[in-house]
């Protein structure tokens, strides 16, 4: 899968890695995607709920280490 | 469209940006917009207060007073080391301590024909918050002329007013004439001496500005366009009343007989 921007979220805690992840997504093109990487447990929950409410398609939450987590959105709208 | 957020503003804005209606695009809209807010006082203090709060880049503040005890009681812009100082520049002292994002262009002079459409021309939206008639029919009938949109109130003893005219759209926006075509005579107005009033009227009725300019930036929801907004505190409660556009008015109807600014006597010298 092609990743078109990536975003370190690690020390982040919510609602900033929704904020963050957010403020990116809005400045990217329809149809493409953003890798978010979160060291926060709670984000990992939250962002992709808040990012399906604002209408984005969550492809992946992937746990990719000890207390790392990866999450995939396809910019939507 | 982009846009760059510095670790503060990203923050400071957060409860904004997290608004679907809102977002990054409505933040940076925000911190693009010019409000001219008329009268730094009892509907100027809360109205300024939540614009600069809520990231609006440039702020015009028109009043030619300064700060007085008597202001205390409902102006929370000021405060009681300001006493004596233009409130234009307590104002700024405030706003710039609550955020610095914002851009505070003080004009400490009183609005007249000769000055009127200068000050208003380079804002986006105009509040108004003056406390006498003569300033009323003088900004609505420039913001009226360079096409700016309006939101106005009024508040008096328990009760307050509000109404946005929309003079992007004149065809249709009813303008603050239909409903008052001239200033009342001297004799009907209150003398300042009577004119008591509860604090948190202006403080309810200068957000409610706030509120209006916000969405008007933003481009969402409705404006309060062709309805007159009526408060109540005694009871708590609001009503609206329809504001049609009239047909014979003097300023947009068919046969506008107002082509010029117009000065009307000041009927009570002392600000309240």
């Amino acid at each position: 899968m092609q990743i078109d921007k990536e975003l370190d979220l690690k020390g982040e805690v919510c609602p900033f890695t929704f904020v963050k992840s957010k403020l990116i997504i809005e400045q990217m093109d329809t149809g493409q995607v953003l890798r978010v990487i979160l060291d926060y447990k709670p984000s990992v929950e939250n962002v992709p709920k808040s990012m399906e409410m604002e209408g984005q398609e969550v492809l992946a939450v992937n746990q990719i280490g000890e207390n790392l987590w990866e999450v995939l959105v396809r910019k939507v709208k | 469209m982009s846009f760059h957020f510095t670790e503060e503003q990203i923050k400071r804005y957060s409860r904004h940006i997290i608004l679907p209606e809102v977002g990054g695009v409505g933040q940076k809209r925000l911190l693009d917009a010019k409000v001219l807010v008329i009268g730094a006082g009892g509907l100027g203090s809360p109205s300024i207060y939540y614009l600069a709060a809520a990231g609006v880049g440039t702020i015009g503040i028109v009043d030619f007073d300064v700060v007085d005890f008597s202001n205390l009681q409902r102006q929370i812009l000021h405060n009681t080391s300001r006493v004596g100082i233009p409130k234009v520049e307590s104002a700024k002292m405030t706003i710039e301590a609550l955020n610095p994002d914002v851009k505070v262009i003080p004009y400490n002079q009183k609005i007249d024909k000769s000055n009127v459409l200068d000050i208003i021309k380079d804002y986006d939206i105009v509040l108004d918050g003056s406390d006498n008639f003569p300033t009323r029919f003088l900004v609505n009938d420039a913001c009226y002329m360079l096409g700016k949109p309006l939101v106005s109130a009024a508040i008096l003893r328990f009760e307050g007013q509000l109404t946005t005219f929309d003079y992007r759209n004149r065809e249709t926006s009813p303008c603050y004439r239909c409903l008052f075509p001239e200033p009342p005579p001297p004799g009907l107005v209150p003398s300042c001496q009577e004119a008591g009033l509860l604090g948190v009227v202006g403080g309810i009725m200068g957000t409610l500005q706030a509120n209006e300019a916000l969405k008007l930036i933003l481009g969402i929801g409705e404006p309060l366009v062709g309805k007159l907004l009526v408060f109540d505190a005694l009871t708590t409660e609001f009503r609206t009343v329809k504001l049609r556009k009239d047909k014979k008015c003097n300023l947009c109807g068919e046969n506008p007989t107002i082509k010029e600014l117009i000065e009307y006597d000041q009927a009570c010298e002392v600000h309240f």
